[in-house]
């Protein structure tokens, strides 16, 4: 590496428009609701700076401190289930022969490469009352009824008249569950590339000593497979808490995150300098989040 | 332990593995993995593929199959609005990715070669971007635009550069990510070479660094391309009352009543995604090539 000094054109060239476009389009304007977090509404449009701390004492207030505990909590157990279902399902694909592991990654990528909304939209159709899983409920309810009824019995007594749909959509379920869909590419990827650098001498020997599969993949895989593991966490974890858009498409009343809260502070409420603290709160949390990975790979090295 | 000791007895008495073929080894071909592995790209393909099934099909409660039909496709297509926002997404995508891969390709390059003072600083606010949740990015390039007034009031195609701006700002960062990643394999003798046998500075960077760069580079635009395509979030925040982008415009159908036109839109953009991708993923494969060669 050459120091900076040798050739301060080619420097600058390198440097100047990337750190530029950096700093007046991303920098000043976090430096700006970083103020406004700090200022008083003194008019529909004027947001005065008086340096109050009152709109991040807010954030302490019952309704909205439970509001983001509920984010968190929402967040964790989606990032949790997609740990559960990706964990298998990058560990078939690292040990997939050449080609199928080729394909079946493409698999795993494509649907990123569909719009975010346009798959939370297509969420809906997959679970309104008139959905395809209600759908395909009501089909086994039907023939449930059916078997019962030509035993002798009658079914309306034991199932009731008609099979009434199970409300999977607009609840805190729903949001989940989109969350799960949106992001578990997020999660599966990382996975995937730490269990394919993964020593197989290690799992044979382990199995070879007498270790069962179970053993084995608890104390063989998982703590080799770590740092995918956290990163595959994080990667689903942050995004889920900031998410506005899963949970205003799939959620209902009750189950607005922070995303929700700082939109509408922002859009409808006009309520700047509150949903400014508020974003600041959530990013102070994304920030935790990555010094506890940073800390967790470290004992790792 | 049980467990333990009955597989060592097992093992013991029947050197052969017990199911057949199947190596200890072999996840991919356990049952309960497979129907794992079917289970997820179920869940993962189940919503987009009836999404994109139920845009041809020929009723408007858009659940039971009532035939094929073209119709939704005539009426996105004869839905001036709609058509609009789709071209303003691709014009978006677009330039952002132009943007995104010179202002990246660039910023990687400064941080590969040269060891300046406030390079972690550089570092850390490159990465910023990618990790901070996009609703902080979007809030703040709202207020951003609205108080310093810039762009407002702006007609056609400056209204959409708000849009842009703030496209570029976050896909760039992963562009360098991905460009510097390529460069950390670059023989800097190379370089060196190059000099030594009489290149200048440019020429060198035109006929060597640029052609190594190039498979990164492709990577990042595409990156920067799909990100942009991707993005309802900042679009929301950034676009102004009448600027209509195509997640925009969907949102407001799916908000107040989601209509089968919205399938069929839909289905477009995920067509002209999935081909815009192949395409670049063409591109690169003759680099690829040329590297085995090298």
């Amino acid at each position: 590496m050459e120091s900076w000094r040798d050739s301060k054109a080619a420097f600058w060239v390198f440097l100047a428009p990337g750190v530029l476009w950096l700093t007046a389009f991303f920098l000043v304007p976090l430096g700006l609701i970083w103020l406004f977090s700090f200022g008083e509404r003194s008019g529909p449009v004027d947001i005065l700076i008086t340096w109050t701390f009152d709109n991040y004492t807010a954030v302490l207030d019952p309704l909205y401190l439970g509001l983001f505990l509920k984010t968190l909590w929402v967040a964790l157990i989606a990032t949790i289930v997609s740990l559960i279902i990706g964990l298998p399902v990058a560990l078939a694909i690292s040990f997939a022969p050449e080609r199928a592991k080729n394909l079946l990654l493409l698999a795993v990528i494509l649907p990123f490469w569909t719009n975010m909304l346009i798959r939370t939209y297509a969420m809906i159709a997959v679970l309104r009352s008139r959905g395809f899983v209600n759908m395909g409920l009501e089909e086994i309810w039907n023939g449930i009824a059916w078997v019962i009824a030509g035993v002798g019995f009658d079914p309306t007594g034991l199932m009731g008249e008609r099979f009434t749909p199970l409300p999977l959509l607009y609840n805190n379920t729903a949001v989940i569950v989109g969350i799960v869909y949106i992001y578990l590419p997020f999660m599966v990827l990382p996975l995937y590339a730490s269990l394919e650098r993964l020593d197989r001498s290690f799992l044979e020997a382990s199995l070879d000593l007498g270790a069962g599969q179970i053993r084995t993949f608890f104390s063989i895989i998982v703590p080799l497979a770590m740092p995918g593991i956290v990163s595959g966490i994080i990667l689903v974890f942050i995004p889920a808490l900031g998410t506005f858009l899963i949970s205003d498409l799939l959620g209902g009343p009750d189950s607005q995150l922070i995303g929700n809260v700082i939109e509408r502070q922002f859009k409808a409420a006009n309520n700047w300098p509150q949903g400014a603290a508020m974003s600041f709160v959530l990013m102070y949390m994304t920030f935790i989040a990555l010094a506890l990975r940073s800390l967790l790979s470290r004992r790792d090295a | 332990m049980a467990t333990l000791t009955r597989q060592a007895t097992a093992a013991a008495a029947k050197p052969v593995r017990r199911r057949g073929r199947l190596g200890p080894l072999d996840y991919t071909r356990r049952t309960w993995l497979r129907l794992w592995l079917a289970a997820t790209f179920v869940f993962l393909y189940a919503p987009i593929v009836t999404l994109i099934a139920f845009s041809f099909n020929d009723s408007r409660r858009n659940i039971v199959w009532q035939g094929f039909t073209l119709d939704y496709y005539v009426r996105a297509w004869d839905n001036a609005s709609l058509i609009e926002a789709f071209t303003n997404s691709l014009v978006i995508a677009l330039i952002t990715t132009v943007f995104s891969t010179i202002l990246g390709g660039l910023l990687a390059l400064a941080l590969w070669r040269f060891r300046f003072p406030a390079k972690a600083a550089v570092d850390g606010a490159v990465a910023l971007p990618i990790v901070i949740p996009e609703i902080c990015m979007g809030v703040a390039l709202l207020a951003f635009f609205a108080r310093t007034g810039l762009f407002a009031g702006a007609s056609y195609p400056w209204s959409l550069a708000p849009i842009i701006i703030g496209h570029v700002v976050f896909s760039f960062p992963f562009v360098a990510v991905v460009v510097r990643a390529r460069m950390a394999g670059y023989d800097r003798s190379l370089s060196e070479a190059s000099k030594d046998l009489g290149a200048n500075e440019w020429q060198t960077f035109w006929n060597v660094t640029l052609p190594y760069m190039r498979p990164g580079l492709i990577a990042g635009a595409m990156l920067a391309m799909t990100l942009s395509l991707d993005d309802f979030v900042i679009t929301f925040f950034t676009s102004g009352p009448e600027t209509l982008t195509f997640p925009i415009k969907v949102y407001s159908m799916v908000r107040f009543g989601a209509t089968p036109e919205v399938n069929a839109a839909s289905t477009a953009l995920i067509v002209v995604t999935i081909v815009l991708t192949l395409i670049a993923m063409r591109l690169q494969r003759p680099d690829r090539a040329g590297e085995a060669m090298a």
